[in-house]
């Protein structure tokens, strides 16, 4: 237990120095930089579209397909996983119900391809 | 030891910190950032306990996945702030109520381990210790055989997923004009390309 933690120990080390690191760079433009605010400065350049503009705005519904079908996908390999590393204890068995699993998800896969959801236009 | 007692109450101080901030917070979009806050703190909790393989899927799926698609939601939402928080005080009470309902399952489960330890041990299939068997091999073991109903039905869940999203979403537009490499490579060059003997001085 202690030992696999150990070896989390580099990764502590990385996530507190870069947090202080982002903490120390915030921090010095606050003390070093020169503070001149003008409001001309956030203003728009010339033909410049606005700063500071409601940035929601309604976009296509198939960027949430394509994700959704991500997250799909995404999950099948996440099963794949502890099933190649255990593959050698739970026998022929085991391999079946992964394929007929495979099987499922491959007639999803084949309708999508069908239906056209991966294409963009 | 100590060591990880520190990084134990740091990541769930962060945890929780953030948890009240997706709740509190005037922003829908900062919410979403603060629940992947919380995604990764939760993480770090389960490498804490030794689950590594849960905590690699919970930043892939949650945090790669799953967060993306809150933010999608958030930012296709036409949201008017101000409505937004009217409902508040609205909704305040049942709110409450299912957080006490969660709250006392909590300490249900908490207190039934305190009560009879024994409890874990008594379960199906007793969690092997994680310097013997590794997190990722020993749910290995369990979800293609043991629980081989469930996996299977998770299957079936994700193409229902699958499906759902297809139908509700995909929408073919009229008027679009695709590449069709069949068509290309079926073309007669003799259908095509005429070529014309041209006169001197008599045009085509």
């Amino acid at each position: 237990m202690t030992e696999l933690l150990s070896e989390y120990l580099p990764i502590l080390i990385f996530l507190i120095i870069a947090v202080g690191l982002a903490l120390v760079m915030v921090a010095a433009s606050f003390v070093v930089g020169h503070q001149r605010p003008d409001s001309e400065k956030l203003s728009a350049y010339e033909c410049g579209f606005e700063a500071f503009d409601d940035s929601r705005r309604q976009f296509d519904v198939r960027f949430y397909l394509v994700a959704i079908l991500f997250i799909i996908f995404d999950l099948e390999v996440a099963f794949l996983f502890p099933w190649a590393v255990s593959l050698g204890d739970i026998g022929l068995f085991g391999f079946w119900s992964m394929m007929v699993f495979l099987g499922v998800l491959t007639i999803g896969f084949i309708y999508e391809w069908k239906k056209g959801a991966l294409e963009w236009e | 030891m100590v060591v990880q007692a520190l990084v134990f109450y740091g990541l769930a101080f962060v945890a929780v910190a953030s948890g009240v901030m997706v709740v509190v917070s005037r922003n829908p979009v900062h919410s979403v950032l603060f629940l992947i806050l919380a995604f990764f703190n939760a993480a770090g909790l389960f490498v804490l306990m030794g689950a590594e393989f849960l905590a690699m899927i919970l930043i892939v799926v949650y945090v790669g996945a799953v967060a993306v698609l809150f933010l999608f939601v958030v930012m296709m939402l036409d949201i008017n702030f101000v409505e937004l928080r009217q409902g508040f005080l609205r909704y305040l009470p049942i709110g409450t109520l299912i957080g006490l309902v969660l709250l006392a399952e909590l300490i249900l489960v908490v207190g039934g381990w305190t009560v009879a330890p024994e409890v874990p041990q008594a379960l199906g299939t007793p969690i092997p210790p994680p310097n013997e068997v590794s997190n990722i091999d020993a749910l290995g073991r369990l979800i293609y055989t043991r629980y081989v109903l469930l996996f299977q039905i998770s299957g079936l869940v994700l193409l229902i997923a699958m499906i759902g999203a297809i139908v509700l979403t995909l929408r073919s537009r009229v008027g679009v004009k695709k590449q069709s490499i069949e068509t290309q490579n079926a073309r007669d060059p003799a259908d095509v390309i005429k070529v014309i003997k041209v006169t001197r001085g008599g045009g085509v």
